[in-house]
Formats: structure tokens, sequence, C-alpha cells
């Protein structure tokens, strides 16, 4: 496992991550669709989210089945796949912002779209463009060979997903074959902001760190600054979509900044 | 799991069947480079319990005996195998036998499956179950299995389906079930299925997902098939004791391939039997709007399996079409696309048209309404039919294509078509009611 030690201490989101803990506070890491309204706008708000406190960024690549998401990402993806969105474009997105910030960008992505255009492809483009890796939230590690050895090939982060319901067993096989950090489902359902997030998700940090994982972040159904700060508790991340997704639609660039700058609040750790 | 191989053409299994090895029983997760758990991990704890109990169940003799007792004193099984003698003469003059499937309870070959799964539900100590439909059969059987076992039932169905499907509808709330429309994306059967897998994301603890057809992932296609697989014994069974012979091809129509994975297993083993699957070709595979998804389609993963799917060139699944909604579906259960792989089924797209004259001449020559679906087996197997009739006047043994036999899945009745039949032919009153009804079916 020598090798895979060595991509480990270059991993751009492990070394997000970490930069957040030495300064005593959890890593922010926001979500945004890609070409939601456009691609422009896209790398725009990214940016914004870069300068305004968010240590990683989660480029959504628009699907015509997410049935991980809900309704207020589906609009969305929808949205920018009326308006044309090719997958490709998610290059653009990734390059646009990683040219003007230091901030780690993930792709997050449902499975066809890489099985398409062929998964050594993809993520050789993904590297090209500074990605530092993949979210695969429709792909277990147990089908992921392919994946597991372009992300080496190629140097990328893939992180997986662990969710309450994940066995001892699954988790730390998900842990071992997760590179940057691990994503820790909070609850069980889809995405979407929730009044209250719920007392599972500091569980599976918990399971997810004794089966080895050094960086766990938390992510569905997180919207504000108190919430941001329940979980900077415990985790190494706190993973915001559904939120930033609403502020981008109903105030633009202008909103996802300042809503970035009041979730970044809730980081430091108390 | 083991490692998945990659797509592509692979003969090599073909050769080893041909040479005394065994296709049925095929376990899952994989069928070659299909099949698999392409899933999001909060749903794989509920996979594997599934799994789990579905194992145990199979070697249960209280389980086989519970379907048995069903299946005989519920369903009505077995369902009869009748030969079609009329149709026939115009299928080359080869005998043609139906497997009547139509004559299940709720009308189609659904109920076998969901009494199946219905029962592993309640093993597992749900107590709901939750359900896709496009025009509503998987629907009205889930409803039906539910009632009959006191599960919650929810079935989650396309808004624009509901509208079209409103008898239906009906019938599922009077069975005690509750329909959720479903208004995201295209509104129909790919929809509602990814509304179930987010409800079921959600309520797992509680809930099973009762998947209606051999698709989805790992254990679903190995488990709907087993469920199904009565229907290819009995048939089997029927055919040499009537017949006192094997047949020379066995024809089922392909959605997700439930009905059709079903009736083949009885003789996937015999290689003999040649196997025919048609699928929904729509107004023409010429034409894009189709669901001809082995004969056009590509390798990709959707609802949780590696088969072939409808997708552009960027992996977005593309709307599929057919007159008929229970082929209306982008991909297909893998075994389908791993026996078209290896040659030992032939897949072949049925257009709108052909499979309305199908229905039309089986009504009129043996009394029989058969539902859309099947009537794209039904002709599939006239140009089966005509095609074996052709090759034994070409060896020269005049009269040997009255020998050729071709049984049929008739999985399904046609009464839930009368309206789009109807329109189709032209057989309703401008203003009346049923004609609206039926120009809103035509556009399933």
């Amino acid at each position: 496992m020598t090798g895979v030690q060595d991509i480990t201490s270059t991993s751009k989101s492990a070394a997000a991550i970490d930069k957040a803990r030495a300064e005593g506070r959890a890593a922010l890491i926001g979500y945004l669709p890609a070409g939601y309204p456009t691609v422009e706008d896209t790398i725009a708000a990214g940016i914004a989210l870069a300068r305004n406190g968010a240590d990683l960024i989660e480029i959504g690549i628009p699907y015509s089945d997410p049935v991980m998401d809900g309704p207020v990402i589906q609009a969305a993806t929808t949205e920018a796949l009326a308006n044309g969105f090719a997958v490709r474009q998610v290059f653009d997105v990734v390059a646009g912002i990683t040219s003007q910030t230091d901030a780690a960008v993930l792709v997050m992505t449902y499975w066809n779209p890489v099985v398409r255009m062929g998964v050594d492809e993809f993520s050789r483009r993904l590297a090209e463009a500074g990605g530092a890796g993949l979210i695969t939230p429709d792909l277990i590690p147990d089908e992921a060979a392919e994946w597991m050895e372009a992300s080496d090939k190629y140097g990328l982060d893939r992180v997986f997903l662990v969710a309450p319901s994940s066995s001892t067993e699954r988790m730390k096989r998900t842990v071992e074959a997760s590179r940057g950090f691990v994503y820790a489902v909070s609850i069980m359902g889809v995405t979407g902001a929730r009044s209250s997030v719920s007392s599972a998700a500091k569980g599976v940090v918990a399971a997810a760190k004794e089966a080895g994982a050094e960086r766990v972040c938390v992510g569905l159904g997180v919207s504000n600054a108190e919430q941001v700060a329940e979980i900077a508790a415990y985790a190494d991340g706190v993973i915001v979509g559904t939120a930033l997704v609403a502020a981008i639609r109903d105030g633009g660039v202008e909103a996802v900044a300042s809503l970035t700058k009041d979730l970044s609040t809730g980081l430091t750790r108390k | 799991m083991a490692e998945a191989p990659t797509a592509g053409s692979d003969k090599g299994p073909m050769d080893a069947f041909l040479q005394g090895g065994s296709l049925k029983h095929a376990p899952g997760p994989y069928f070659g480079p299909y099949g698999g758990r392409w899933m999001p991990e909060s749903l794989i704890a509920a996979l594997d319990e599934l799994e789990d109990t579905f194992e145990k169940a199979k070697a249960d003799p209280d389980f086989i005996a519970q379907i048995a007792e069903l299946n005989k004193n519920y369903s009505g099984r077995p369902s009869l195998l009748t030969e079609a003698k009329r149709f026939a003469e115009h299928a080359g003059g080869v005998r043609i036998f139906l497997k009547r499937e139509d004559l299940n309870h709720t009308g189609s070959h659904k109920i076998n499956n969901v009494l199946g799964q219905a029962l592993l539900a309640k093993r597992m100590g749900k107590t709901r179950v939750i359900a896709e439909t496009g025009a509503g059969q998987h629907g009205v059987a889930s409803a039906t299995a539910a009632a009959l076992l006191g599960l919650e039932c929810v079935v989650y169905m396309g808004a624009e389906d509901c509208r079209r499907q409103a008898l239906n509808v009906a019938r599922m709330e009077l069975l005690g079930a509750t329909v959720i429309p479903v208004t995201n994306g295209s509104q129909t059967l790919k929809d509602a299925i990814n509304e179930a897998l987010r409800d079921w994301v959600a309520n797992v603890g509680n809930t099973h997902y009762l998947l209606g057809t051999a698709a989805g992932a790992h254990p679903f296609p190995a488990m709907v098939r087993y469920f199904h697989e009565v229907i290819g014994e009995e048939a089997r069974a029927q055919i040499i004791e009537q017949a006192g012979r094997l047949p020379d091809a066995v024809c089922a129509c392909i959605g997700g391939g439930s009905n059709a994975i079903g009736i083949f297993h009885g003789f996937l083993d015999d290689p003999s039997v040649k196997i025919y699957g048609f699928e929904a070709g729509g107004d023409g595979v010429e034409t894009g709007r189709h669901a001809a998804v082995i004969t056009l389609g590509k390798p990709g993963v959707l609802h949780g399996a590696r088969s072939y799917l409808m997708q552009d060139d960027d992996g977005q699944t593309i709307e599929s079409h057919s007159i008929s909604a229970g082929l209306d579906y982008p991909s297909v259960g893998p075994q389908h696309s791993y026996l078209a792989d290896i040659g030992r089924v032939s897949y072949e797209p049925i257009t709108d048209s052909e499979a309305m004259e199908a229905f039309r001449l089986l009504c009129r020559t043996e009394g029989i309404i058969p539902a859309i679906e099947s009537s794209h087996a039904l002709a599939g197997a006239i140009k089966v039919g005509q095609r074996l009739a052709a090759e034994a006047s070409e060896a020269g043994a005049a009269g040997t294509a009255a020998e050729k036999i071709v049984i049929v899945n008739l999985s399904g009745r046609g009464d839930k078509d009368v309206a789009t039949a109807a329109e189709w032919f032209d057989l309703l009153d401008k203003d009346s009611a049923e004609a609206a009804i039926g120009k809103e079916g035509e556009q399933l």
C-alpha cells in the first residue's frame, strides 16, 4: 500500500481539510450544480464560494435520473440539462475555479456519465482541469475497480459515501477504498435542507473514524450556521448543498457569497 | 461480490453451454459483465437483508409451500397452455401454443412476483411496501398482494400516466393503496422508479421496495426471475404433455423482461429450443421513437444494474416510446443483456403497427383480447412461424411446417387496453368520452 500512501500525501482534498484543521476549525464544503443557470455563473459562484470561506467545492454534473437528490437540486439540474449542459463542460467549470482560487474542487457525479465517457478518459480530463477527485453517490467500492485504477493513475481523490445503515464491515471496506475524505450521509434520505440535523450523523462519523478514517465530512440537510457549528464540533468538514443552490436560484452569485460568509462563522470549534 | 468483467460480446459461455453447461438458475449479482449493484450506500444494507431473507426462504419448505398454495388457490395456477389453431394459420402454418398468464388473478404474470416479494417483506418484518408502475398493472398487482397480506402500499406513478390510466388509479385505491403522482422529469415509468428509490432511501427501516421487473440491483433480477420461473416450468411440462415434445421456439415480449425471463428459464438448457425476445419498436427503430434497448442501446448503469441502456453520448437516459406502457422502459434486465451477448436468445424489435395487427388477429381468430405488451410477442411469433415454415420448405420436406411448434407467453390480458385499441382501429364515435380517453392512451 506504499503507492497509495504517497498519493494520499498529495491529496488536494486532504490538504484543504488539514489546513482548516491547523486553523482550529472544520472545513466548509460547498456544492453547486454545473451549468445552473449557466456555466459562467457556476464558475463565478464557485470563485465566490472560495473567497468567502469554502475550503472545498463540489461541482455536480446534472443527470437525467438523480435518485439521491431532493426537489431543489433536481429542479436546478433539470434546468441545466434543458439549457443544453454537456458533461464535458464540467471540466471548464473546474478549470475556471481552480485557475482563480486555491480551493480543492471535486466533481460529484452519478456514475453513468463517467462510464459513457470512459472512466480513464474522464479521470484524465478532470486531472488536467486541476480537479481534486470525484464524489460518487451511486458507486460503491464493490463496483469501483475501474475507478480505483484510474484514480491511482491520475492522482485523484475518491470520495465514497457511508450511511447510518452501513455495517461495520462495509464501513471498513469503504473507508479503506476512499482517499481525501469519507462522505458521511447524516440522515437516511435524499438531499434537501432540514430544520434539524439528525443525531445519526455523529454516530456515522464515530463509526467511520473507528474504521480508520482520518477525515470525515458530513452532508445532507445542512442549511445554516447553527447546523454548521453543531457538526463542526465532531466532523472534519461540513457539506452544504441545497441551501447554496437555493441561494444562487434566488439571489445569484452575490447570495452565494453572503450565505457562504455566514455559514463559515459556524466552523470554529468551541 | 466478484469483480465484474468488462462488457462486450462473448460467445465463450455459449460454447460451454453447448458442451453441456447450464444457463439456468444464474444467481447474480453478475450475468457476464451485467447486473451488480450500482446503488447508493444507504440502500446496500437493505439489499443485503433482502438477499439474505430470499436465500433463506428459497431453502425453507414452509415458504415454498406458501408460494405454491397462493399460486394455486389465489392466482389460479397452473395457467393454461392453449393451442391457437386459427391464429397459427397466419404464422406459416406452424403450431402455436399460448401460455395463458392473462388468466391469472389481476390479469397478468405480475402476480407471481408480487406475492413472492410481499411474503419476503413480511418475513423481514416490514409493514410497508412501495412500488412503481407505468400503465398500472404492477401497481394493481402490488396493491392486491398488500391487501391480501395486510401491508401498507404506496404506488408511484408518473403524473401523465395517472391521468391516462385514471381507472387503474381508482383500482389501486379501491384495493387500499395510496397512489402518488410523480411530476419530476418525464413523468413516466423511469421517473416513478426514481421517486420510489428516494422513498426507499428515506424509509428503508420499515419499507420494502417491491420492484416490478427482473431489473435493478442485485438480488432483484435473480429474485424476480425466481418467482416467475413457474411460467417456464409449467409451459415445458404442458407442451410435452400436449404435443409430446419440446417446442422449436419460445417467444415473449421484453420491457424490463420479467415475463420473458420467467418463460425462457424453463427452456434455457434445451439447445434445440430457439428463444426470442421482442422489444418495443415503437414508431420504428429508424425514427428514434422506440424502446428497442438491446437492439440499439449501449451498456450503461441505471437504477442499480449495468445493462443495455438507451442513452445519449453524455450518458443521459433517452426517453423510450411505445404504444405499450408496460414495455416503455429505457433499460432491460441484466440477464437479458447477457443472453443477447452470448447468442442464446435473439432480441428483435416489433413496431406499434405490427403489435396492433397481431392484437386484432388474436381477438378475431381466437376470441382472446391480449395485452398490447403481449401482442409484441404474438407479432414476433408470426415472423418466427413464417421463418420456420420457410426453413421447412427449403429443406424440401413438404408438410413439415405443421410439425413445428412455437410457444408464446401471453403475459397479460387486454382489458386495460380497450380504449387505446378502439382509438387505434377507429372504432369510437368522435364525440364519445371513450374517444377522448383512447386518444390520450394512444400516446402512451
